[in-house]
């Protein structure tokens, strides 16, 4: 079988940086790209939202930030535990595990698309969702104990009015609002080029984590570890989640790439403010460095495995 | 020769992620304007070579009268300091305009 051309885009990223060539994206591209992708996950995602009758997608809803609010609090005592961290490093690196990665989730929707492999098309409702969960238990954990307060009112506004859920939860309302015929004019622009956009970013995602590497070296191996195996434990997590919530084997699968993906956008914003007293380059260099590459090479197709055996029918 | 009068510059180099903090504060602390740029430098916290969003730093500038600067300072270095990448500057300048500071 042929190689991902997404995965080989990140790969040429990765390379460019490591030979320590001049490329680099503009920051205001960059910043298009990013937002093109979050607003078409959020418009994809509303236009199906939009056939379905909301009522009986309220417990699946639940389970799912049910999860969210789990597993920072499985991550936790592993960073104490295993990783000899102290309270504000293993709680922010919580946070940003148990929050959610629009891009992972995007590279898994295109995966699963390219292998025509059925699944609910309303799942960027589910990324919306998981978005701040974690980050929230991740705060929580950090200030138990801790003597300083926190501004709820600033960090809610930084959490919940961050770029990537003020456009996910944006391009969903829009498209659940006008529905797929509405939508028709505009879809060239946003559905025909989101493979291509998607490309582009995981090659500027390529430079950025190959940037990290450097600090895993100091950071040493237990991040490492932790990076490549959390997610497989969370993804496993996700996906009996799924199961149980009644989604079918390639939602599931989605969802299973969602707990297993770690936050490098929102969760660092959020933590830097609430928790400044946590070393930010810790949890960048574990998401970012470590979970985010593993996810796209390693992870996407070992969830579907997982999903597969779990679920019986071949993805 | 212009007459010039004596003001302070206190000039702050950090992360970005605290602009919205250290707008607030200056503000509080008196200041009656601010300048910020987008700046790229290194340190015992890393390189900050702008690569990531989440990864600027900013330099920001504050003209104003000395009990302002020293309050500003001060403020600095016992609140944001010990936790964040920063660098505080404090500078004797000049300006024509002394209503402005």
């Amino acid at each position: 079988m042929s190689v991902d051309p997404i995965v080989l885009f990140f790969l040429l990223g990765v390379g460019a940086r490591l030979l320590r060539s001049d490329l680099r994206l503009p920051e205001a591209m960059y910043e298009g790209l990013s937002i093109f992708l979050l607003i078409t996950i959020g418009l994809k995602g509303g236009v199906e939202l939009a056939a379905h009758p909301l009522g009986p997608l309220l417990p699946q809803a639940g389970g799912v930030i049910a999860m969210g609010l789990a597993l920072p609090l499985i991550a936790y005592p592993v960073l104490r535990g295993i990783g000899r961290l102290g309270r504000p490093d293993a709680a922010s690196i919580a946070a940003h595990y148990g929050s959610v990665s629009m891009v992972t989730f995007a590279v898994a929707l295109a995966w699963l698309a390219d292998r025509k492999v059925p699944h609910e098309q309303y799942m960027p409702l589910f990324v919306v969702l998981l978005e701040v969960p974690g980050i929230i238990v991740g705060i929580l954990i950090a200030k138990l104990g801790a003597g300083r307060g926190v501004h709820w009112g600033d960090l809610a506004r930084e959490v919940f009015l961050g770029r990537s859920v003020v456009l996910l939860a944006g391009g969903l309302v829009i498209g659940w609002a006008s529905g797929p015929h509405a939508l028709e004019p505009q879809a060239k622009l946003f559905f025909d080029l989101f493979k291509g956009v998607l490309a582009l970013f995981m090659l500027e995602m390529g430079l950025v984590a190959a940037g990290r590497i450097r600090e895993l070296r100091r950071t040493g191996v237990f991040l490492l570890g932790f990076g490549t195996l959390m997610p497989i434990v969370f993804a496993t997590l996700g996906i009996l989640v799924g199961r149980t919530v009644g989604l079918s084997a390639g939602g599931s699968m989605l969802l299973g790439t969602l707990a297993g993906s770690a936050s490098y956008i929102a969760a660092p914003a959020a933590m830097r403010i609430a928790v400044p007293e946590a070393n930010p380059s810790l949890s960048l260099a574990a998401a970012l460095g470590v979970t985010f590459p593993f996810n796209v090479i390693v992870g996407i197709p070992l969830y579907a495995t997982i999903a597969t055996r779990l679920f019986g029918p071949p993805i | 020769m212009l007459p010039v009068h004596p003001r302070k510059v206190v000039v702050i180099i950090t992360e970005s992620a605290l602009e919205p903090q250290l707008v607030k504060d200056v503000r509080r602390l008196g200041a009656q304007g601010y300048t910020i740029a987008d700046v790229r430098g290194g340190g015992k916290h890393g390189d900050r070579d702008n690569d990531w969003e989440r990864d600027r730093n900013i330099r920001m500038e504050v003209v104003c009268d000395e009990p302002t600067a020293d309050a500003i300072a001060r403020h600095m270095r016992e609140t944001h300091a010990p936790h964040w990448a920063m660098t505080i500057l404090l500078g004797d300048i000049g300006v024509l305009r002394p209503e402005k500071f």
